[in-house]
């Protein structure tokens, strides 16, 4: 179990072809977009112009929008927001979730009664609509405690965003982790090594821990598109990245205002829905592959 | 049993008693008040205000006395809409939200169980391959996508169904399949797998032995069992549906409670915002409840009240 990051996972995983493959190849193409592409453009791409709600062209393959800047520009700044909340987020869910799932599983008994019973109250709040809650009390108080450090002002709702999101999305990380511990815990090599005198601490990181990385990255493959939907849902409430930044969701909050009887800007919707759900939908397949290949629970 | 249902309910309270309380001073904490858009008050003014809407003295004790109006059914005023109260407010919007989420509900769940169960009876053909496609898709596109599509096409180009707003039942209908769009999809992939699960074990080969028709096998042997996964996830569906429609309801124009929420969170209403907050936790506490109970009642194979 324990040879879940070698090399021949990677071959079974490409070897289950179409699907996996080219999530892969779409998923590195977004993010060298994403990253060089904002770079690469005009500087003239993300200024205000006076070429408004300009259909699709040749200068504008994804149109311009209200203020007359591109939207391919801005769906791909965008996607820089996006992906990094999406990323950070479910970083920090991986480490509270990992962490918590192997001390509730490791110990056992009464604690494990107790961390499990907490989790099981927190899935039964309405997190998004606390954090929405949250996030809105927190703000003005999160922009003085960064406007000690330069540069991060500007950034304060997505630190926030990446943080409170983070925090939230752990919960179905620590229930994986904790079952893996669970059924782990009671096997020879871990009584092996507990019958030599190792502490918990050693058994704990060097051998649980090990066996765990594959069920651990399949679903923080999975956590990534969970943590992104949400932080598009508060955007597109108006609660999340704030203009004149954009992220997928904010910009799809534009676009949906754009669709209406009179007259339908239905680029400004198209573009950023596309990418956003191609994205999603190759992270989530990907999530779906890994889990065939490295969950050892997952029955095919 | 009935310890079990008791030890739940008190645990029931506890998480409303918590959510309520962290609401609250959430929003107390939160700078700016709900007075503060106004042109500028003369302090005997805002005080006479202040006492007026129940925002005088400490946070603590407004606290108290918003507990203690709690215990009495009152949800208290309202500073956005002067002259209703937060229990008016609801009693006019909470119905058009439930007849949303329990349409929905209906959708997500017949939906789902028949598409994954029809994906695993018809297992290695193009048809399971497309509608397990098809499912990815619907939970990778946010409901605010859907929406806004299903309105450019039903509403506006084919002229079908209205475009928002709620007159007839049939402007429900989109909504509605909106805000049940991803959910048809997760609870077919949880159908689906399960499913496949059951229809291999040992009972349903006896089953098929017997000569008993394969639909019969199916919807009467198998999906008694392949179904409970379905029912524990009942209670995050209602959880997930009543935030998702929050924005449905944003989307299509309906009057019903979700919109309070970014409302009053903008307005610093804090009692109409508290009050949502209460009424969706306790539905969503008491639909976990139910599901818990009747889980065990419906697979006699756990006992999760021991």
């Amino acid at each position: 179990m324990s040879d879940a990051a070698n090399p021949s996972a990677w071959q079974r995983l490409l070897a289950r072809g179409g699907a996996a493959r080219w999530s892969l190849v779409l998923l590195v193409l977004v993010v060298l977009a994403a990253v060089f592409g904002p770079m690469l453009m005009s500087g003239m791409a993300g200024e205000v112009s006076a070429d408004q709600f300009a259909a699709p062209s040749w200068a504008h393959p994804f149109g311009t929008d209200l203020h007359g800047q591109d939207m391919l520009f801005r769906v791909l700044s965008g996607a820089r927001v996006s992906l990094a909340v999406g990323i950070a987020g479910a970083l920090i869910a991986f480490f509270i979730g990992t962490a918590y799932g192997l001390v509730a599983g490791y110990a056992g008994g009464k604690t494990d009664g107790a961390m499990m019973r907490f989790v099981e109250i927190l899935y039964a709040v309405p997190r998004l609509i606390i954090l929405l809650i949250a996030i809105n009390a927190f703000d003005s108080r999160m922009k003085m405690w960064l406007a000690g450090i330069p540069g991060l002002v500007s950034y304060s709702r997505i630190v926030i965003l990446i943080l409170s999101l983070g925090l939230i999305e752990w919960l179905t990380m620590a229930r994986i982790v904790r079952g893996q511990v669970l059924a782990l815990k009671s096997q020879q090599f871990v009584l092996a090594a507990r019958s030599l005198g190792q502490t918990h601490w050693k058994i704990l990181t060097r051998h649980l821990l090990p066996n765990l990385v594959g069920v651990v990255i399949v679903y923080l493959t999975l956590t990534v598109p969970a943590v992104i939907l949400d932080e598009s849902f508060l955007s597109f409430l108006g609660l999340g990245i704030q203009a004149p930044q954009a992220s997928w969701g904010s910009l799809l909050a534009d676009g949906a205002q754009a669709i209406n009887p009179v007259k339908s800007y239905w680029w400004l919707l198209a573009f950023p829905a596309a990418t956003m759900s191609l994205t999603l939908l190759a992270l989530n397949f990907l999530g779906d592959a890994l889990r065939d290949v490295l969950d050892p629970r997952a029955e095919k | 049993m009935v310890a079990f249902a008791l030890r739940r309910f008190a645990s029931m309270l506890l998480v409303l008693f918590c959510v309520v309380s962290i609401t609250f001073f959430l929003m107390r904490s939160a700078p700016g008040g709900p007075f503060d858009r106004e042109r500028e008050l003369l302090p005997q003014a805002k005080h006479a205000l202040e006492v007026k809407f129940h925002y005088d003295g400490t946070p603590w004790q407004q606290y108290t006395a918003y507990l203690s109006r709690l215990m009495h059914g009152d949800l208290g005023p309202s500073t956005r809409y002067r002259n209703r109260t937060v229990n008016e407010l609801l009693a006019q919007t909470l119905p058009v939200s439930a007849a949303l989420g329990a349409t929905a509900f209906c959708i997500a769940t017949l939906g789902g169980v028949l598409l994954g169960g029809w994906a695993a009876v018809r297992r290695g053909t193009a048809g399971e391959t497309g509608a397990m496609f098809l499912s990815l898709l619907a939970i990778s596109i946010p409901t605010f996508v859907t929406g806004p599509l299903l309105i450019l096409i039903f509403a506006l180009q084919l002229g079908w169904l209205p475009v928002g707003g709620l007159g007839s039942p049939m402007s429900l209908l989109l909504p509605a399949l909106t805000l049940a769009g991803p959910y048809v999809a997760y609870i077919a992939r949880l159908t689906r797998t399960s499913m496949l699960e059951v229809l291999g074990q040992d009972f349903i080969r006896t089953a098929r032995a017997k000569g008993l028709a394969e639909w019969r096998v199916v919807s009467l042997h198998a999906a008694k069992v392949a179904l409970l996964p379905v029912i524990s996830f009942l209670g995050p569906l209602a959880a997930n549906l009543l935030t998702g429609s929050i924005v449905v309801e944003t989307i299509f124009n309906i009057p019903g409670a979700g919109g309070f929420f970014v409302n009053s969170i903008q307005n610093r209403d804090g009692f109409l915002l508290e009050g949502v907050v209460i009424v969706y936790c306790a539905l969503l506490v008491v639909l976990n409840l139910l599901v818990d109970i009747a889980y065990p009642w419906l697979d006699r194979r756990i006992k999760s009240y021991e």
